[in-house]
């Protein structure tokens, strides 16, 4: 039974001016549940898009191994065919459409080009029975709740006829009920023979259901860890895997700051949000924090913990319904409904996601940087055009954007560039609190040196700064005060002379009581 | 910042606007030679402001709800429902001209507060919501007129299409009063631009070198009293163009230099950051829609006053010239990019090539053909040049 079904040997995947894979190594045996772990931006995701044909063969150095055969696939569908399915976070059913539809989307039995749809939800029906899923086939699936709609998926991957089913975070959406069940299931599907790949940050489930452990950190295996063989030796598993994800030297990466700590600028008290769609889910249950004038506050938490819903609810209600709370600027609570609002109560919020929610990537430097304090530059309704190219122009000069003019349009900046964009927008509202939420993502080494030059000089100009960030590494290098945050809920806060990344990662991975 | 180099990067540059403008030129020049000259005649000059004048001003606030990522597809409707009201109240009813006008444009108002509320407060697409409006206010333009037309209009009312300033100073065999008022936008014009360089040095930013800037400068104000002096040789100034005028420089204005212009391309281009940015888009596109409805009435008006008549059948198919007019002038199918300018030059384009067809006798399908083709062309050239910008980068 120790015979290996997959071997994927020193895997090289190279972006334009990354390496996010280097010499990656994972075997994994024939009938077992193998986890990945490693922060977000390690390398995980990619390595299953290389194994499953999405980054097709020829775009990555090194072999893949199934079976004990070479495979090289060119697209998802040669590895399905050969029965290897992965289920991503974001999951790809479609809502209008019934539960049997779904489970056979794509691989419709027909004959001739016709559906016997009798067959079929006889078929979805035998399928569902095996995951545990009591629904009737012909329900829409936008109907069901995530974690039945995470079994659907599982259905669908078993129509397949799979033989590695890969789950690239499979609990994060759900409730404890429903990662119990899909655990539970993950485990019968294994005595089946059906082996499994589970991607989670969740290391109280991976040490609970996982055969062996790979950590990946910055593109690299760490290394593979027999969990049973550990365990025996009395080792702390989630110690150990913490330990390898997060190990790595810290010099240099962040520039020195003084601290001149002031007044409390920002609090808000007993925060709590629901899930716009799904009532019954709370996304941010009961949080309290505050920062102080030139404070950097850390939030840290992992995908899913609530972090940017935290965040964008104070931000003028941007997200979920239900909230409820009290936000207070100095000292005294105010009333927040709007985005207007929030900027007019000195709040500025840099999305995670610049392309979507911080930048018109068809419109220029100067009209981005001007957007959110138009009135500034048109104080009698009508828009001082110079005006508005000299503030650009100032931004420009002092965050070092590298364009040749304001005029350049966004989309042709890089990512570094293009925050340094939003960073301005904000700063032109002349916020006294800053939330910057993932300030570095997919950013490159020199550019977010320079973004963290830029958080400290506005911290020591006064500005209350909350940094949200998954990388353990900069909330330490970069805050004064660390907030962490799992399932909705602050389970601790830390001063950074006491926070090691083991000890705030058990904090971020604390499950209910 | 020597001339050439100035020229060079005016050109490449807004290759996208300029190509709008190169184009209309080459297509008046290709009409003034295939129809002899007559194109620009006097007389056919007038005709043709008079002629696409309401399709240019629906084009002003069609270009607006396109840049905002809408489409409105119930202003040809809108124009035969307000022009009905109008006649009721003026023809029927017997009321002042004045009172007519009055009606339609509250009848503007009233539809565009349906439409926008459906498309703000709601949240249903544009598309369906003016599909809807077309069928309701058609509906609702033949009820109001009981299925006939009515005419015709009392003379001052005909005045607003049909009016013209003449002989107001008299002169020798052409209309000096016109010559007047063009030579003093004429001057409007030149100073404005000076005024708006000075403003630029001012604040150190680059300048055209000063012979660039006074040939451009030349160049406009010989197409402007060119334009004026064939009018002065014909009937002299109708009172729609100085309408016109005066609706293509206020939203010109509303549009690239007011806050709320400004917010209508930020939510074309990027709804989510907009609403992220405190843009209350709600508001916004409510607006859009009541100022379509406004817009629309006036085309309404006008185009009644025109055919001195209203017809429950008036403005059939008007919404697709205004969009096909936003379209050429470069409007963005995506939403986020276009000018009232460019709706105006592209919805001058389409004007140019029927009435230059029509004066050459070539019959309607031909023309239809044609002018679909020159739709789909523009709109190829500008995906083309985006396309070709986005390579380079």
């Amino acid at each position: 039974m120790n015979e290996n079904i997959l071997e994927m040997r020193s895997i090289t995947k190279r972006f334009p001016g990354v390496v996010a894979l280097q010499d990656v190594n994972l075997q994994v045996r024939r009938g077992e549940i193998h986890a990945v772990c490693g922060e977000n931006g390690a390398g995980k995701s990619t390595l299953m898009k290389v194994l499953s044909g999405v980054h097709p063969a020829g775009t990555y150095e090194g072999e893949i191994h199934f079976e004990s055969k070479q495979v090289s696939f060119s697209s998802l569908n040669d590895s399905e065919d050969l029965g290897i399915v992965i289920i991503h976070q974001e999951l790809a059913l479609v809502p209008h459409l019934s539960v049997a539809e779904n489970i056979f989307l794509g691989n419709e039995k027909s004959r001739a080009g016709i559906i016997n749809w009798h067959d079929v939800n006889l078929e979805a029906a035998a399928l569902l029975d095996k995951v545990g899923l009591r629904e009737n086939p012909v329900t829409p699936v936008g109907h069901l709740g995530v974690g039945k709609q995470q079994l659907v998926e599982i259905a669908k991957a078993l129509s397949k006829d799979v033989k590695l089913l890969i789950l690239d975070e499979p609990t994060a959406a759900l409730n404890d009920d429903d990662s119990a069940h899909l655990l539970g299931l993950i485990r019968d599907l294994r005595e089946e023979g059906v082996t499994c790949i589970i991607i989670s940050h969740k290391l109280g489930e991976i040490a609970a259901v996982a055969d062996s452990t790979t950590v990946i950190r910055d593109g690299s295996t760490v290394e593979t860890i027999d969990m049973a063989e550990a365990s025996a030796n009395g080792e702390d598993l989630t110690r150990r895997i913490i330990r390898d994800m997060v190990g790595r030297d810290m010099e240099n990466m962040y520039p020195e700051r003084d601290v001149t700590l002031g007044e409390e600028v920002f609090r808000i008290e007993d925060w709590h949000v629901r899930h716009p769609t799904q009532r019954e889910r709370k996304v941010v249950d009961g949080a309290s924090l505050n920062v102080r004038a030139g404070e950097v506050v850390g939030i840290a938490g992992l995908m899913g913990a609530g972090r940017t819903e935290l965040a964008m609810s104070v931000f003028g209600k941007s997200y979920g319904r239900d909230i409820t709370g009290t936000v207070y600027m100095h000292g005294e609570p105010v009333k927040i409904e709007t985005v207007s609002d929030a900027i007019k109560a000195g709040i500025a919020y840099v999305s995670e996601d610049r392309k979507r929610y911080g930048l018109n990537l068809i419109d220029d430097i100067r009209r981005n940087v001007s957007s959110a304090a138009l009135k500034r530059i048109a104080p009698r309704g009508w828009i001082n055009e110079n005006e508005e190219i000299a503030v650009a122009e100032r931004y420009r000069t002092s965050m070092n954007i590298k364009a040749p003019t304001v005029m350049s349009v966004l989309g042709k900046l890089s990512g570094g560039n293009q925050q340094k964009v939003v960073l301005s927008k904000w700063l032109y509202t002349e916020p006294e609190l800053l939330i910057l939420d993932e300030p570095t993502r997919g950013i490159d080494v020199g550019a977010k040196y320079e973004i963290y030059s830029i958080i400290n000089k506005l911290a020591a100009s006064g500005k209350a700064i909350i940094v949200i960030s998954s990388e353990l590494p900069e909330v330490l290098g970069m805050c004064d005060r660390v907030y962490t945050l799992s399932s909705g809920r602050i389970t601790g806060q830390l001063p950074v002379e006491d926070a090691t990344q083991e000890r705030l990662m058990e904090l971020m991975t604390m499950e209910k009581d | 910042m020597t001339g050439t180099s100035n020229l060079i990067e005016l050109m490449t540059r807004n290759l996208r606007q300029s190509g709008i403008y190169i184009a209309f030129v080459l297509i008046v020049l290709l009409f003034t030679v295939l129809t002899g000259g007559t194109l620009l005649s006097p007389g056919n000059i007038t005709n043709l402001v008079l002629q696409y004048s309401y399709i240019l001003i629906l084009a002003i606030g069609m270009v607006m709800i396109i840049v905002a990522g809408h489409i409105d597809l119930s202003v040809g409707s809108v124009v035969a429902l307000t022009g009905g009201v109008a006649a009721v109240v003026v023809i029927r009813e017997g009321m002042p001209w004045w009172v007519g006008v009055i009606a339609a444009l509250i009848t503007g108002v009233l539809v565009g507060i349906w439409q926008g509320f459906w498309v703000a407060i709601v949240g249903i697409p544009a598309f369906i919501v003016t599909l809807a409006g077309m069928l309701i206010f058609r509906g609702l333009a033949m009820q109001v007129l009981d299925n006939v037309s009515l005419s015709p209009f009392p003379e001052e009312y005909r005045q607003i299409a049909g009016g013209f300033s003449n002989g107001l100073l008299g002169g020798p065999g052409y209309d000096l009063f016109t010559l007047v008022i063009f030579a003093l936008a004429s001057v409007g014009f030149a100073v404005q631009q000076w005024r708006a360089r000075m403003r630029k040095l001012e604040y150190k930013q680059p300048v055209e070198a000063l012979w660039l800037f006074a040939v451009r400068v030349l160049l406009v104000i010989t197409v402007i009293m060119a334009f004026g002096w064939q009018l002065a040789n014909s009937r002299g100034m109708p009172y729609v163009l100085v309408l016109l005028a005066a609706l293509v420089l206020i939203y010109g204005f509303v549009t690239q230099r007011t806050v709320f212009g400004r917010h209508i391309y930020a939510m074309g281009g990027n709804l989510d950051a907009a609403k992220l940015s405190g843009v209350k888009t709600r508001r916004v596109n409510f607006m859009l829609f009541v100022n379509m409805g406004v817009l629309a009435a006036i085309a309404g008006i006008v185009y009644s006053a025109r055919s001195n008549s209203a017809q429950p059948a008036a403005g059939n198919m008007f919404e697709l010239d205004a969009i096909a007019a936003a379209f050429i002038g470069g409007a963005a199918v995506t939403g986020g990019v276009g000018k009232v300018q460019g709706a105006i030059i592209g919805g001058l384009i389409m004007a140019v090539m029927s009435n230059g067809m029509q004066i050459m006798g070539i019959d309607q399908s031909t023309q239809n053909v044609v002018r679909g083709v020159v739709l789909v062309l523009a709109v190829a050239y500008d995906v083309w040049s985006k396309k070709r910008s986005s390579v380079s980068a």
